[in-house]
This record gives structure tokens, sequence and C-alpha cells, in this order.
């Protein structure tokens, strides 16, 4: 058994996390994976705090000179699942790539503010943004497993491509498949090709991958927003197991996925944040009209 | 409209009218007279590729140099076994140098220079070359390495010119392939932790190669037809040679001296080169769509 890496950080203020980061990007050659690791050997214990709360102040992005979110303050809870709704173009995709900066990937595109991870800005100068990504794992709307890979090799590529090759790679593929509920499905057909699988399995494998390097918040793109309702109630139960270990963060379309998956919901509308609360209270007495008009679908 | 319309009325709906059935087959008509038409001179080609060029083909025509005595029938001419060795070592060595330079030139335009200017620049000079006739780069390189180090023809000077060839070729191919490579992929090495450099070697290219491939072949197919920019870097010999150091032989080289002979025979061993060129083109644009038929891509 390894230790608990940090038993403050369920209060959600880790004074490791941060010097953690910053170190790793000023010390490349470092290969001690400190957000990473623990996992693998065995499979994530129940209750288990290992999530990051993030806290979004001032949040602003643009694609050239369109503002696209409009300051945003906001937090995500550790281990806990909040779902983003609002109506297409609010801004929601964006929000979230910009909390683990794969926004600024897009040609153009930049973003001010602060994106506190813990304690740490991301958006800080010191920061590397390849150290933040392992921190912060995405899952994508369009299911995409690497095309050129087996399924093991799907789930081995986090691992590979961030280098912690170290100790036993079968048994990180099988702990993360498992943790996506995947494994009964795949396990002797590990060497197929990732892209034969079913829509629903693929998502499935894409969550694996992300979990294989072991990060402490995932944030998920409506990520059923391709699925048949049976591969969508998969995922959905596999959100509920996976928060137990990470922070989730998931746009959705679907408002009764919101209402099913969510902790707390925030509802966003032309790039601003309207409100956010327990799920609850925001689909049942939101104290914005204009939510309700949106939960009780008058547009949108 | 309700079921119990008149058939009439449907037809005249829904039927296609006279005018534009005749429209159709006259259209349909002059697609396929065109298409007739551009295949007659191919087929010619290849009809008298066959015949004139079979006919050169001999026991030794594959074994021997042209090094032969033209003027007694009874003795033999010789064959293309330096041009063919020529065109290979030459093509292969100007691949070694265009295919690496090439790709790496596409891997910058794509994931790092986007829409730069620098990026657009480059582009657009690419475009240039593409256009450039490849006699200029046999004189680029003559002026260069022969007439400016003062020093003689050389194989690896013919390279150096095929490769000044291939080289837009071989970028412009794999930019449009590596362009095809979805986003969502880079999009999701990159949002594992991934460096840059791990998503473009362990992702992007692997999922690109097959693509690539044919790319280069068609490059290296049009580089193995030149004659143009071998005339004055690397001809002319007649013996087969192994050193890049010195002066090849090439098949079009080849070709293009011995239809300018008087002596039948030599006109004819011309003609079997060019059935050789072509087969050998044959073989490598045969295993480029065997490489690409297997492409996830294209």
């Amino acid at each position: 058994m390894t230790p608990p890496r940090s038993p403050t950080k369920v209060a959600g203020v880790d004074p490791e996390a941060s010097p953690e980061l910053t170190r790793r990007a000023s010390e490349p050659a470092m290969r001690t994976p400190i957000l990473g690791e623990r996992e693998a050997s065995e499979p994530p214990a129940a209750g288990q705090a290992a999530g990051l709360q993030v806290r979004l102040e001032g949040l602003r992005a643009f694609y050239g000179s369109s503002e696209e979110l409009k300051g945003i303050d906001l937090e995500f809870h550790a281990n806990e699942v909040t779902a983003i709704i609002g109506p297409s173009g609010c801004g929601k995709s964006t929000m979230i790539r910009c909390i683990n900066r794969m926004h600024e990937e897009i040609p153009g595109a930049r973003a001010e503010g602060r994106v506190l991870l813990d304690e740490l800005d991301v958006y800080d100068p010191s920061v590397d943004v390849v150290a933040v990504r392992r921190a912060i794992g995405m899952v994508f709307q369009k299911p995409n497993p690497f095309p050129t890979m087996t399924i093991f090799d799907n789930v081995a590529a986090g691992l590979r491509l961030t280098s912690r090759r170290r100790g036993d790679l079968h048994a990180k593929v099988e702990a993360a498949l498992r943790s996506a509920g995947l494994w009964d499905e795949v396990a002797d057909r590990l060497e197929e090709p990732g892209a034969g699988l079913s829509g629903g399995q693929q998502q499935r494998l894409c969550i694996a991958r992300s979990l294989a390097v072991d990060p402490e918040v995932i944030l998920m793109d409506e990520p059923c927003s391709a699925l048949d309702p049976i591969a969508t109630l998969k995922i959905e139960e596999l959100i509920a197991e996976l928060k137990r270990r990470v922070t989730i963060v998931i746009v959705t379309h679907n408002m009764q996925q919101a209402a099913r998956v969510a902790d707390r919901t925030a509802f966003m509308l032309d790039g601003a944040l309207v409100e956010v609360g327990p799920t609850r209270e925001i689909f049942t007495k939101p104290g914005d009209p204009r939510t309700e008009e949106y939960v009780t679908g008058k547009f949108g | 409209m309700s079921a119990q319309a008149p058939t009439g009325e449907l037809v005249a709906r829904f039927g296609v009218s006279p005018a534009r059935r005749r429209k159709d087959r006259i259209a349909r008509g002059t697609i396929l007279v065109a298409t007739i038409v551009a295949l007659i001179p191919l087929v010619l080609i290849v009809y008298y590729l066959l015949k004139k060029g079979l006919g050169a083909w001999s026991s030794d025509f594959f074994t021997t140099d042209p090094t032969g005595n033209t003027f007694f029938k009874s003795s033999s001419i010789g064959g293309v076994k330096s041009a063919i060795l020529g065109t290979i070592e030459m093509v292969a060595l100007a691949s070694a140098i265009a295919v690496p330079i090439g790709v790496a030139v596409a891997v910058w335009l794509v994931e790092y220079g986007k829409s730069s200017w620098f990026a657009h620049t480059v582009r657009f000079f690419v475009d240039v070359l593409t256009g450039v006739p490849s006699i200029v780069f046999g004189l680029f390189i003559y002026i260069v390495l022969i007439v400016g180090t003062g020093s003689s023809f050389a194989g690896y000077k013919g390279s150096l010119a095929l490769s000044l060839l291939m080289l837009p070729v071989v970028i412009r191919s794999a930019e449009v392939i590596l362009l095809l490579v979805p986003a969502g992929l880079r999009e999701s090495a990159l949002a594992l932790g991934a460096p840059r450099w791990k998503v473009i070697f362990t992702i992007v290219l692997p999922t690109a190669l097959p693509g690539m491939v044919t790319g280069v072949l068609l490059a290296v197919a049009r580089a193995a037809g030149e004659t143009a920019p071998l005339l004055f870097t690397a001809a002319s010999t007649k013996n087969s040679s192994y050193d890049l150091g010195g002066f090849m032989n090439s098949l079009p080289v080849q070709i293009y001296s011995d239809v300018n002979s008087p002596t039948t025979s030599v006109v004819n061993r011309a003609w079997g080169a060019a059935l050789t060129l072509v087969v050998l083109i044959l073989l490598l644009n045969l295993i480029a769509r065997l490489i690409s038929r297997r492409s996830r891509l294209a």
C-alpha cells in the first residue's frame, strides 16, 4: 500500500500541490510523477479523496477579438460532479477548455483571468502547461481513440506519452479499464484496434485513457451526445463512481443528465454565468428567471 | 397531395420529361467521348512501349552495360544494367535527402507554422518550386557544384538535383495528409498531458504514415523519370557504378542518348529502357496503392 498522498486535500487547500506543479515546470528533467503513480497496481479505494478543487476567477476568453467568456467566477468543489448547462454557443465548452488550457491550442484564442487548481494558478507563467494537462484530464464529445493503436495501447498511450512507463504497465492499463467499467468487455481482446469498439465502448476507452495518467480533475465535454441511451447510462454510472477519486466537470445539453449525475449545476448564457447551486435547487427553485425559463424548456 | 389524385397529375409532377432525358443522354455522351479521347494517347503509349520495348528485352538486357559494339550485327550492343543501377542509387539518395526534410517542413507547416506569415511565405515558395522546370534544378546544381567548385559530374550531384525536384512534391503531399489527421486526435493526446513533440511522433505521424508513403512514392516516381536534371550533373558514363562520387548512368539519360543514335538496335535499346523505366515506376505505384489501401484516412 502506498500512503495517501495528501491528507489535507479534502479541505481543498493543499500546500503541497502548488509547488509540485511549478517544480515540474521548472525541472523538466525530474521524472518523478508526483501527481500520478500511486494508483496503478491497485484499484482505487472507495472513498479515496483525490480530487482537487478548481476555481475560476474573472475568467475571460477570446477568439481573435470576439469575447466568448465575459468574466466568470465559479468554483468546482473537489470530488463533486458539477454540470454546466446552457444553450448552444453560450461558452460552456470554451470555459472547460480554459481549465486545462486547451483553449489556447486554437489559433487566435486566448484567455485572461485566473484558473486556480487548488491554490495554483494554471495560467501562471512559471507553470508547465503539460503538467497542468496531466493533472486535468479531458473527455471529448466524440469518442476519439487513437486509430493506429490497439485497445491496450490506447490506454497505455497516456502513460507512454507522459513518460510514466515505469512499473507494471499491464496492471496500470487493467486498473484504468476496470475503473472505466470496460475491463470485462475487452479483457480478451486487448490487442484489437480501439476503433473497432462500439461508440459507447470507445468513449469509455477514452475515459480509461484519461484515468490511466491519474488526473485530479476530469473535464467532460458533452461525453454522451454521440451515444445511445444505454451507453449514456453506463457513462453516467461511471461518473458517479469516478467522483470518489476525481473532481468532475461535465458540459451537457441534456438537462435530465445534469439532474441525474451532478451534485451542483451551473447555468450559462451568452458567455456569462447566470447562476450556480446544488442541482436540485437549480432545477426546482432557481434564483434567476432566465434559469427557470431554460430548465423548463422555454428556450434553448 | 391526397391518395385519390389523378395519376396523370403525378406523372406530370414526378415523371422525367423527354427534354431532360435528351439532355442527360447528351451530357453523358460528351463525358464518355472526352474520356475516350483522353485514353487514346495513353493506350497508344503503352502499346508502342510494349511492342518495341519487349522486342529489345533479351536475356542479357538487364545484366550487361551499354558498352557493346554497334558496328557488327553479330555482337551484342549491351543492356541497361548501369542505367538501372544508376537510377536506383541516385533516386535512393535523393529520397534520403528530400523525404526527411520534406516531412519536417510539412510537420512544421501543419503543427507549428499554421497560418503565420512565415508559414504562408514557405507555402508560396514551395508552390513556386513545384512549378519550376526540372532543367532549372539541374542548371542550379551545375552552376553551384560543378562550375562553382570546378569539379566534375558526380552521382551525388545528380541526386541533389533530383532531391530539389522532389522536395516540393513531398512537402505538399505530406502537408495535405497531415491536415487530414483529425484535430481531435491531437487534442486528446495533448489533453492527456503529452508534450507536443511526442504527440507528433506517436500520434500524428503514425496516423498519417500510409498517406505520406503514397505521396513520397509519387515524388520518387517523378524523380526516377527525369532526364534534364541529370544531363549535366551526373552523366554520363556507360559503366555500372556503385560510387555516387563518380559519373553515373541512369535510365532517362540512357534513353536520351540512345534515341539519338543512327543505329536501329541502339534506338531499340532506348525502347527497352523506356519500358524498364515505366515498369519500375509502375511497381512503385503499385506498392504505393497497396500501402494507401491500408490507410485509415485517405
